[in-house]
């Protein structure tokens, strides 16, 4: 069986426009890879593809959660068969605490009537909650419901570290966070690195590569993947700008 | 949006019989359809009434006949109720039961139909169920007697106690009030009649539980509680229906007596089945520094009609009304409270929450009255509405009349939906899209649930779950 995330000639519209134009990528797991690329290049539509958000038409090509097709399958399918989403705008969810959520996404994963021990339970999520410097008062709170930014991520985190997906793709998680906020989510990220999970970040600014080491780089214009390599690409994209890799997506 | 393509949402499915509870039926006792002097004869003559109650059934009989149905402001719907068509009483003819063993099993099944756990059912020790218009199952627990509690049904406390009796029945709710509240005094059986004494604090909850069961069967249950000065009452009322095709009327008249001091907490769940007409009155007195409180969750049903009321009549009296309600395709739930100031001092909230799903209907409609004599008085009303589907209806008509200086009146009102990213959002954790959408509605009345008991909280909890299931495909 193969262990990768894979990407084959994804091709997907959103009210009849095609945003992403046959795109490329493998994701092996225990490995993390970073996706760079402008506003507008089409990196959060390739995050909602993935994950299945139902505006989105996929018109051409696959993607292979461990050798197996995902595409066609409800979004919650998805995520159960383990593929997590960071979201860079998680919603509100008025009145339903972070401790009832994330019991309510674990026992969706058992069968009936195994639901999970409380104490147990509990005991992992401080645990997590400990990694990621989080106040024990926060799962009290109802989910990103008058959350800072830094607030949402921290919480974006804390659930991909209950789940322990075996895929995780983090859409702009340094988006709306000051350094502080950004080194105890980044912290959180590289504590989840393993053998066991694929990580793929996708952002705008160099900076948070700083933080998240990659394994890989990939450069990515106008729906397409133009250009990958070590880690260092991310520090010569930071000094070159997006100018002279849109040249290159242009030959 | 055109009326015919709201109806035609293809997307959004009800399981009909989800919920839907139905067993054989064996009356020894059965008025027949139609409702004539002869019917209330027959009735009196089942239930041994005594004569001043046969005059009342039969003076309430010529007021439902003269009022006309409340069609100009509200629903339309009420005109598809065919009044002739019913059976006005139904008896099981059986004396009321004392012991648990007793219990008919197929009540005992809808117990556990609505998984309530094996611990709760011993602890409903203190309950008063009724089956049909008789109560099956009637246990006070001991120790409420003692303390000189009474719980009875409504027929023993007119003939047992009649000088508690007489002197409140039908003075919170007159018979003219309305032609449902007419339609009740004419026809009534079943429901309770307690009375605490002054100073008793009942420390656990007193419970009902009312079921329908046999097709075009109206049921009128009368109910009746006094709690004198000082003393403290938590009852509850939880009703679940067998499922039937055609129409079935329920009208309740439930009025409540708080005495100087006295406090009084009523709570409804109920479920009904979605061809049936609800349409109840709910009212209480509450005397000098007293509190009344309604707390109300209205689930299935075709329409509900029903305005939990306060009339505060003694200085420093408070009335509360916290309500709930779901309305699922093709239901309409109009429900709200009302709350007439009467004395300085007095202080009302109302707190109501509704859900409308698929083209379901919620409306809150509100009364609160200070006239312009009083000094002191205090309303906060809050009213929020959760849209599932665009297509859903919410209507709010609050009418807040506030005069003379010194009191003051808050309305907060909220309109919001559960949107496709937010479903998304929780899909993506590993949620089915039902499981989804029934936190979401879980979480919009949690801060509210919270306050109630917790087995009704629970209870609640898994309609809501049984409700949102059946509405996505």
């Amino acid at each position: 069986m193969k262990s990768t995330l894979e990407i084959k000639g994804l091709k997907a519209a959103i009210n009849g426009t095609e945003i992403l134009h046959g795109l490329n990528l493998t994701v092996p797991k225990g490995e993390v890879h970073a996706i760079m690329g402008k506003n507008g290049s089409g990196k959060s539509t390739l995050a909602k593809v993935m994950a299945g958000h139902p505006d989105y038409e996929v018109t051409g090509g696959d993607v292979l959660l461990d050798g197996k097709t995902i595409l066609g399958l409800d979004p919650d399918v998805r995520a159960r068969e383990g593929l997590f989403l960071a979201f860079q705008y998680p919603s509100e969810i008025p009145g339903v605490t972070i401790a009832n959520f994330m019991r309510a996404a674990l026992n969706a994963r058992r069968p009936e009537g195994q639901e999970v021990d409380a104490v147990e339970y509990y005991n992992e999520l401080y645990k997590k909650m400990d990694l990621l410097k989080i106040d024990r008062s926060f799962t009290s709170r109802a989910v990103n419901d008058g959350f800072s930014g830094g607030e949402k991520k921290k919480n974006e985190i804390l659930q991909m570290a209950m789940l322990e997906p075996k895929y995780a793709v983090l859409d702009e998680t340094d988006s709306g966070l000051d350094i502080d906020a950004l080194k105890i989510v980044s912290h959180g990220v590289n504590s989840l690195r393993g053998p066991k999970m694929g990580i793929l970040v996708i952002t705008h600014y160099q900076r948070l590569l700083d933080y998240i080491v990659p394994d890989v780089v990939h450069v990515m214009v106008d729906g397409r993947i133009v250009k990958s390599g070590p880690k260092e690409l991310a520090l010569e994209m930071e000094k070159k700008g997006y100018d002279w890799v849109e040249n290159l997506a242009t030959v | 949006m055109s009326e015919a393509t709201t109806l035609e949402k293809p997307d959004l499915k009800i399981d009909q019989d989800e919920g839907n509870f139905s067993y054989p039926e064996d009356y020894a006792f059965d008025a027949g359809t139609g409702l004539t002097e002869k019917t209330i004869d027959y009735i009196c003559e089942v239930k041994e009434d005594p004569d001043w109650v046969r005059e009342f059934r039969k003076k309430a009989l010529r007021i439902f006949r003269e009022k006309p149905l409340p069609t100009h402001w509200a629903s339309k719907d009420l005109e598809n109720i065919h009044f002739d068509d019913f059976r006005y009483y139904l008896s099981k003819g059986a004396k009321p039961k004392r012991t648990w063993d007793e219990v008919p099993d197929d009540v005992k099944r809808t117990f556990e139909r609505l998984g309530i756990p094996e611990k709760e059912r011993a602890f409903l020790a203190g309950v008063e169920a009724q089956f049909d218009s008789e109560a099956a199952y009637s246990n006070i627990k001991k120790a409420v007697a003692e303390q000189g509690v009474i719980f009875v049904g409504s027929r023993e406390g007119l003939k047992e106690h009649p000088e508690i009796f007489r002197k409140w029945f039908g003075k919170v709710i007159p018979t003219a009030d309305n032609k449902f509240s007419a339609l009740n005094s004419a026809v009534f059986s079943g429901g309770s009649f307690i009375y605490v004494p002054k100073g008793v604090k009942v420390k656990h909850p007193l419970q009902a539980y009312f079921r329908i069961n046999a097709e075009n069967f109206g049921q009128f249950e009368r109910t009746l509680i006094i709690v004198d000065e000082g003393a403290e009452l938590t009852y509850m009322e939880g009703c679940t229906a067998p499922k039937f095709d055609s129409v079935t009327l329920h009208s309740a008249v439930v009025e409540l007596v708080a005495m100087k001091g006295a406090k009084l907490q009523y709570i409804t769940v109920q479920n009904w089945s979605p061809n049936v007409f609800n349409l109840v009155t709910k009212r209480g007195l509450a005397h000098e520094e007293s509190e009344i409180k309604w707390i109300d969750c209205n689930i299935g049903s075709r329409l509900t009609m029903k305005y939990p009321g306060v009339i505060l009549k003694g200085r420093k009296a408070r009335g509360e009304v916290l309500s709930i309600a779901l309305a699922n395709n093709g239901q309409h739930q109009d429900t709200g409270a009302k709350m007439i100031h009467a004395a300085d001092e007095t202080t009302s909230n109302i707190i109501s929450k509704s859900i409308s799903i698929g083209s379901g209907r919620a409306t809150y409609r509100g009364l609160v009255h200070i006239p312009r004599h009083l000094k002191g008085c205090k309303n906060n009303t809050e009213c929020d509405a959760l849209l599932i589907n665009t297509e859903s209806r919410t209507d709010t008509y609050p009418a807040i009349v506030t005069r003379g200086e010194g009191n003051s009146v808050q309305h907060e009102a909220s309109v919001s939906k559960v949107s496709a990213e937010q479903i998304f959002y929780m899909q993506q954790r590993g949620l089915s899209e039902g499981q989804a959408m029934s936190l979401s509605v879980n979480g919009f009345v949690n801060e509210l649930v919270r306050q109630f008991p917790m087995e009704y909280s629970v209870e609640l909890k898994r309609l809501i779950d049984l409700e949102m299931e059946g509405s996505v495909g």
